[in-house]
């Protein structure tokens, strides 16, 4: 067995990249595997009419986002805070970033294109 | 070029032995180093998957969705709808959705309940998400009972259960008979949750949904890139929230290593001092001190990287599980298809080897150019 240093650490990362390009094939092979699968639930997706991923079913425009109506997150009265934590982690409309960013640099007004969006679509 | 070589093993075996006498402080750096990439992959080859898999499950999506909206909320399509779309030249295709949500009391779950225009199922019966069977403990052939909002209980045979595998999509799927979906909810017929289209050449969606939206003023148009868009925003926005939240942890890594590669102990200076007075050259000594960097940052780089890569797809990113995916009673079991993005690792690559890599060379490049003297001294 060898002493010296610079062998052991070259052999070291030798191993792992060996590693390394393991996850790469690893990545390749798993995503062959999965394909059946991923078909499968595409075709479920198309023959269904699927619009969402079943992910938050907490509430309605969480549970579709994609599908919900402009005030669905401020749905008991106005400006009324939004009682969902998924609601808190979908990021705010661009627009409406837009608006805070007019807002900071002085001006107060919203963009002349700023239209409000559908909670959670940028 | 065997000279080269030599020379460079034996830059490596004196960098090593120099490193080893300092042997927990170096290991200790760089078990935190590989820590820190461990962290960083981990959240971005999770949110890479999941927004692959999303964006590849809703390409087949509907091309556009038609909602009738009133005072602001999203309100059954009536009757007449369906024929004044077909006169908009471009739609080539229209059917009316009927779904909803139900709120189950007995787990506290809200399902998504379905008109399946393909599994022709017999009044009566259902097909359900494996999530919601798991949850509830149906298996086909089981009889389950809802009662409706009108009051009236409703039973219904599970006829099958939707596959696991497609569980990101169906996890809270109730899917029924047309009759009994409009004697459910009490819609009438005609009634249409929303229209799902399909318009002869993709290239004319937006005029289609501006058509749309013009012909029908109170309807709301959504295109399937727009939905693509979302989720896309979505899972950017969490993994924007992670990797805010791990700021601290990154810039406090940053000062330990800016800190140790870039100010030279007394030691470091001492022994730099006397491998100038036994004749080393400058390029010597920074050439000594280069593999010191890259060294320990590829390895870190290296080691971080396949953990975090066995711990996304192998182990569900069971660390950070909670945070990436969220929460929810009915939660889908999914296991992602590994897509590694070459440039997302090219970044994590320079933003973990090159810094410090880099930061060792100033110190030592000034300490290699100083008078040997000066510097044991």
């Amino acid at each position: 067995m060898t002493r010296r240093y610079s062998d052991r650490a070259l052999l070291l990362l030798l191993l792992l990249l060996v590693a390394f390009a393991l996850t790469l094939a690893d990545a390749a092979r798993l995503r062959a595997v999965r394909a059946p699968a991923l078909a499968e639930s595409g075709a479920l997706v198309r023959g269904l009419g699927l619009t969402d991923l079943c992910l938050y079913t907490e509430a309605r425009y969480t549970r579709h986002p994609s599908q919900a109506d402009l005030h669905s997150a401020f749905q008991d009265h106005p400006s009324a805070l939004e009682h969902f934590p998924t609601g808190s982690i979908v990021s705010p409309p661009a627009s409406l970033m837009h608006f805070l960013e007019a807002g900071r640099e002085g001006n107060g007004r919203a963009p002349s294109s700023g239209k409000p969006e559908v909670s959670g679509k940028p | 070029m065997n000279l080269w070589i030599e020379k460079q093993r034996y830059l490596i075996d004196f960098t090593l032995a120099s490193l080893a006498r300092r042997k927990w402080k170096n290991l200790g750096l760089l078990l935190v180093y590989a820590l820190l990439v461990f962290v960083l992959a981990s959240v971005t080859l999770f949110s890479h998957a999941l927004r692959q898999e999303a964006a590849r499950l809703l390409q087949d999506s509907p091309e556009l969705i038609l909602q009738r909206m009133v005072a602001g909320r999203h309100d059954l399509v009536p009757p007449g709808y369906m024929d004044r779309i077909g006169q908009i030249r471009g739609v080539q295709k229209k059917e009316g959705r009927l779904w909803g949500y139900y709120f189950d009391p007995v787990v506290k779950a809200n399902y998504t309940f379905m008109v399946s225009p393909v599994a022709g199922l017999a009044r009566g019966s259902i097909e359900i998400g494996s999530a919601m069977a798991r949850v509830r403990g149906l298996a086909a052939g089981n009889v389950i009972s809802f009662r409706s909002y009108t009051g009236d209980l409703f039973s219904f045979k599970v006829v099958g259960v939707l596959p696991r595998n497609s569980e990101l999509v169906s996890a809270d799927l109730v899917l029924l008979a047309e009759d009994d979906f409009r004697a459910f909810f009490s819609i009438p017929p005609g009634h249409y949750t929303d229209i799902a289209l399909s318009v002869a050449n993709p290239q004319e969606v937006r005029t289609v949904a501006a058509k749309l939206a013009s012909a029908l003023p109170d309807s709301r148009p959504i295109l399937r890139e727009e939905v693509l868009r979302t989720y896309a925003a979505i899972l950017d926005w969490r993994e924007g929230i992670v990797l805010a939240l791990l700021f601290g942890a990154i810039l406090a890594f940053g000062i330990l290593a800016w800190e140790k590669a870039s100010g030279l102990s007394a030691e470091e200076r001492t022994e730099i001092g006397i491998l100038k007075a036994i004749g080393w050259e400058t390029g010597d000594v920074v050439g000594m001190k280069l593999w010191e960097g890259l060294l320990l940052s590829l390895t870190a780089f290296l080691l971080g990287f396949v953990a975090a890569y066995v711990h996304v797809f192998r182990f569900s990113a069971s660390l950070f599980e909670s945070v990436l995916k969220g929460w929810s009673v009915l939660y889908p079991r999914f296991e992602l298809t590994p897509h590694i993005d070459g440039l997302q690792v090219a970044t994590l690559f320079f933003f973990t080897v090159f810094p410090y890599a880099a930061a060792v060379l100033v110190p030592i490049w000034r300490a290699a150019i100083t008078d040997p003297d000066a510097v044991m001294r």
